[in-house]
């Protein structure tokens, strides 16, 4: 049923691309009403996302309404429900009690009595489809690694649909995903915000509405990349911030030739329309000189005026437009980094590294969304919630690499504490498949050491947290009325290690059950022994 | 990003260090370095008599004794049972509502030999060098039990792990480790562990092939091992035919021949399991599987010949060409065909995670007992420890954890950790950072 979906989607796709286009394209330079040409805020026809344009058709369309009775809700707001209902409609959610709620008609109830109920989990941190299964040379498409400073490229372009790990991140409970380009390059592009549902295309899958992101990476991995690989710049620490203070000031430079081109273009139009009006205004004169002497020939001006009727009387000729500067996809990017437009990602771990880029940020004008990995976050949480920024990262990882030696497991709880924004992501197409376990040894951690923190907390490093980093946080992240209807049941409180996702929508649609038996998403696996799960064995949870 | 996982089933760290090998067992030996002590070390004079008292007890036969004393002196637990008198004088732990399990075994990892896994500099688990043949390589000369992840780990409940080298089609030889002790002497169990023979594709480094390569490599030194061990009067003579690894090599690759050590295989697609199997089979092996996503495919197969197969419960999916039928019920599809079931989480900082890997497995239908088997008794049966590890019986090392709640749940917590009869600090490298910057500004 999918497939069938996928193939409808595509048609009005391929006729949307043409008409965003035209928006900006269209307009012939020399005429004068439109000699202002396309400044560097109109998008680029690449940044639509045809998901935004109207006619696109929605999985939720289909779906018939779905109550789900005497769960416990974690809302996301903070507030849990501990025995209650929520109703699903039309993508929606439509309602959301304490108690019971009347099916409407033709509804699907699932009685939930033990089970717990929780918005869809959102990874920030995400290489799915980039990087996809299985790991072979021809599948590598996450870093383009041909240069260090690649702000114009984006993983909208590179994402693989046919990744098998998209449908094993939904079975646990992953509803949405920032795919990041990798972080070999200290600008890497930009990063595109999906929703999980199968299809043809990651231009099916783009989240309605959703803003880039920008991929920077600080630290080890451009240096080693570049530097220790090549011989190349990047080589070192201070290599980096050089190089990446240069982009932000070639596209300041990129942004103020565009501002005096604007202007000089301003002032000419406006000369322009000054000769114009005073030409028309001329016209006019005449007119009413021609008709009052015409009335009365002997009208004392009439000798006078006649004089200034044989003057030749041209209309002006519009002057030639300034050349505009041009275009520059990577640029500009910035430029929406700049604005806010683009949310600035920031892969980073060390304390000092992250101030590096707080200062950058602070000297060329931009504002840290999210830090991610930012195992020293710990040390810095102070400044990081005066900053307002959020911290993507691991339960437990750390040793990996030098920059990685100083991760405890107590960091996600130290941030929640101090009142910062901790997110819980995964980089890693395993971690994806247990977020809320990632979630639940992070709470454990900061438990064992003495803080006072709640679940309500914890499920919004999964899902509140992440939606705000992503933009969407209006659309999704938490249980109330009015939010897309992207939520997940759980078979058993979710941060239990033997919880798993019983079912999951998208939209108001299913996208998983637990142990139904259906085709895989992705045509990879068709015809392959991959062992897919059929059926799982009886449990053996105590 | 690195992926910890896969350390040790695919991908291959190459190391330029070449390190002084030595070999084992064979006679006569003129180059070689004694091995660590084992049997006296395990029984450290220093460990004063314990009593852990009132807990729920799993002593990893699948057996739980309610409300049970476990009496330990000498490192090694001598008595377990309800009621046992405590003489007097005897520190005691309290295990009231508690539970008790055998410390956790993780047998796939390089904690000790790694300090950073992108740091060369900080690397003792490869021999290096373009040579795939490096049996002799022992991971008990590189293990270094003041590494940061020993503590670490051990907070989390794992008191012992199996210490793997990497690199080459024949990477060394493994070793035990239990998480205490100033000394390698006083933290290893015994030389050599295990044969380790990589047979997934990459154990060849820059060379083309896959398994099959590998396969021709390992069959042509079991058998020159198998000749040169035969005929070894005559080799000593310069008498003998060329062979294809050095002395040494061919010494350490004699003591699996003689069975005086298993040979885990790294393999993971069901062909190449089998491969392996009738590898072992053909020369009298002791063969264990390590990696084996497919391995449910034949788990039948498996269990006909008691191969006991390591594994990792966190399967992702198709990773890779090899690894087509991972699939995350592995270890409970093989546990159900009466295969003997080793968890792992093949990782080394995160060797701590053991406990959430095998509580997964239990997620995907593996029984709960049998989960903890397999990081507790099956991983010292499966490495030939199982006399004295293991299991909670008199005799045996006292290692052993008390636990605040189900050992495989997440919000469960170590309330103590004893080691070889010692209860063992908790903190570590990263409590120490965590305490310096509970309350900020930091003051130092």
């Amino acid at each position: 049923m999918f497939s069938r979906r996928a193939f409808r989607l595509l048609s009005p796709l391929l006729l949307a691309l043409p008409a965003c286009a035209s928006s900006s394209t269209s307009a012939p330079p020399s005429s004068p009403a439109q000699a202002e040409a396309p400044p560097p805020d109109v998008p680029f026809p690449w940044e639509a996302r045809p998901s935004t344009a109207a006619g696109i058709e929605t999985p939720a369309a289909a779906s018939p309404p779905v109550l789900i009775r005497n769960a416990t809700l974690w809302l996301a707001t903070g507030k849990t429900i501990p025995r209650g209902s929520i109703l699903l409609r039309d993508g929606k959610i439509a309602q959301v009690a304490e108690g019971d709620i009347t099916p409407p008609e033709g509804a699907r109830v699932i009685d939930a009595a033990g089970k717990f109920v929780t918005p869809g989990i959102i990874d920030t941190h995400s290489h799915l489809g980039v990087y996809p299964m299985p790991d072979t040379v021809a599948h590598s498409d996450g870093n383009e690694a041909s240069s260090p400073v690649t702000p114009d490229v984006q993983t909208v372009d590179g994402f693989w649909p046919q990744d098998p790990a998209i449908e094993r991140a939904v079975a646990g409970g992953v509803t949405t995903l920032q795919i990041l380009p990798g972080s070999a390059n200290l600008i890497g592009g930009r990063a595109v915000t999906l929703k999980l549902r199968p299809a043809l295309s990651p231009r099916q899958m783009h989240f309605p509405g959703a803003p880039d992101g920008l991929k920077m990476a600080c630290g080890e991995n451009p240096k080693r990349t570049y530097g220790n690989g090549r011989h190349a710049a990047p080589g070192t620490r201070m290599g980096n911030l050089a190089m990446q203070r240069k982009a932000f000031l070639d596209a300041k430079k990129h942004e103020d030739d565009w501002q005096r081109h604007r202007i000089t273009e301003a002032n000419r139009i406006r000369e322009d329309q000054k000769k114009r009006a005073a030409y028309e205004a001329e016209v006019e004169t005449r007119k009413k000189q021609q008709a009052q002497c015409q009335d009365d020939p002997y009208f004392p001006s009439c000798a006078e005026w006649q004089k200034d009727w044989d003057k030749p009387l041209d209309p002006p000729k519009p002057s030639d437009p300034g050349a505009a500067p041009p275009r520059d996809p990577a640029k500009e990017t910035l430029i929406g980094a700049m604005r806010g437009s683009v949310l600035v990602h920031i892969h980073c771990y060390r304390a000092d590294d992250m101030l590096a880029m707080l200062s950058l940020a602070d000297e060329v004008g931009f504002q840290v969304r999210s830090f991610h990995h930012a195992l020293e976050a710990y040390k810095i949480r102070d400044i990081l919630v005066k900053k307002n920024v959020s911290i993507s990262t691991w339960a437990d990882w750390w040793g990996f690499k030098m920059e990685a030696y100083d991760g405890i497991p107590e960091n996600i709880a130290l941030l929640q504490e101090s009142g910062a924004l901790p997110i819980v992501h995964t980089d890693s197409p395993e971690g994806i498949q247990r977020m809320n376990q990632e979630a639940s040894k992070a709470l454990a951690s900061g438990r064992r050491a003495g803080m006072t923190l709640t679940d309500e907390d914890a499920i919004r490093w999964l899902t509140y947290n992440p939606a705000w980093a992503l933009g969407i946080e209006k659309r999704v992240g938490t249980l109330e009325v009015g939010k897309d209807a992207d939520v997940v049941l759980w078979d058993r409180h979710p941060f239990s290690v033997y919880a798993s996702a019983e079912e999951v929508w998208i939209d108001g649609a299913t996208v998983h059950q637990k142990g139904k038996k259906r085709p895989p998403w992705s045509d990879f696996e068709l015809g392959q022994d991959t062992g897919r799960p059929t059926t799982l064995l009886p449990g053996g949870a105590p | 990003m690195t992926n910890p996982r896969n350390t040790f089933v695919s991908s291959l760290f190459v190391l330029t260090t070449v390190l002084a090998t030595t070999g084992a067992f064979a006679q006569p030996r003129p180059a070689q370095a004694p091995a660590p002590a084992a049997a006296k070390s395990a029984e450290p004079a220093a460990a004063a008599p314990m009593a852990i008292v009132g807990g729920r007890v799993h002593t990893g036969t699948g057996e739980i004794l309610e409300d049970a004393t476990i009496l330990v002196e000498k490192g090694l637990v001598q008595k377990i049972g309800k009621g046992l008198a405590v003489p007097p004088g005897v520190t005691t732990i309290d295990a009231k509502g508690a539970i008790v399990t055998p410390g956790f075994v993780d047998a796939l990892t390089s904690i000790g030999l790694v300090e950073i896994s992108l740091e060369d500099s900080t690397h003792d688990d490869d021999r290096g060098g373009k040579d795939p043949i490096r049996a002799a390589f022992r991971a008990a000369d590189g293990y270094n039990p003041a590494s940061t992840v020993v503590g670490i780990t051990r907070a989390e409940g794992v008191t012992s792990a199996a210490v793997v080298p990497l690199g080459g089609v024949f990477s060394g030889q493994s070793a035990w480790a239990d998480l205490d002790g100033d000394t390698r002497e006083s933290a290893l169990a015994q030389g050599p562990l295990a044969l380790h023979v990589h047979l997934d594709g990459s154990s060849l480094g820059g060379d083309r092939g896959g398994p099959a390569a590998a396969l021709l490599r390992a069959r042509e030194v079991f058998d020159d091992a198998r000749t040169f061990q035969k005929n070894r009067a005559a080799w000593e003579r310069n008498q003998s035919r060329p062979f294809a690894a050095s002395r040494l090599d061919l010494e350490a690759v004699g003591d699996a021949l003689a069975g005086r050590v298993p040979v885990v295989f790294h393999v993971e697609r069901a062909s190449d399991i089998l491969a392996a199997v009738a590898l072992a089979k053909e020369f009298g092996l002791r063969p264990v599987i390590a990696g084996g996503a497919e391995a449910w495919k034949i788990a039948p197969r498996l269990a006909e010949s008691k191969t006991p197969v390591i594994v990792n419960p966190l399967e992702p999916g198709p990773t890779s060409f090899h690894t087509l039928g991972m699939r995350d019920d592995n270890a409970a599809l093989l546990y159900a065909a009466g295969v003997p079931v080793v968890i792992t989480t093949a990782d080394t900082h995160n060797a701590r995670k053991l406990r959430q890997v095998a509580g997964n497995a239990v997620r995907a239908g593996l029984p709960h007992a049998a989960a903890i088997a397999a990081i507790t008794r099956a991983p010292a049966e499966a490495l030939g420890l199982g006399a004295k590890y293991g299991t909670l019986a008199p005799g045996k090392v006292a290692n052993l954890v008390v636990w605040s709640g189900d050992p495989l749940e997440i919000a469960s917590r170590p309330l103590a950790v004893v080691i070889r009869g010692k209860k063992v600090d908790l903190a570590n490298r990263q409590s120490a950072l965590f305490t310096r910057y509970r309350k900020l500004p930091i003051a130092r």
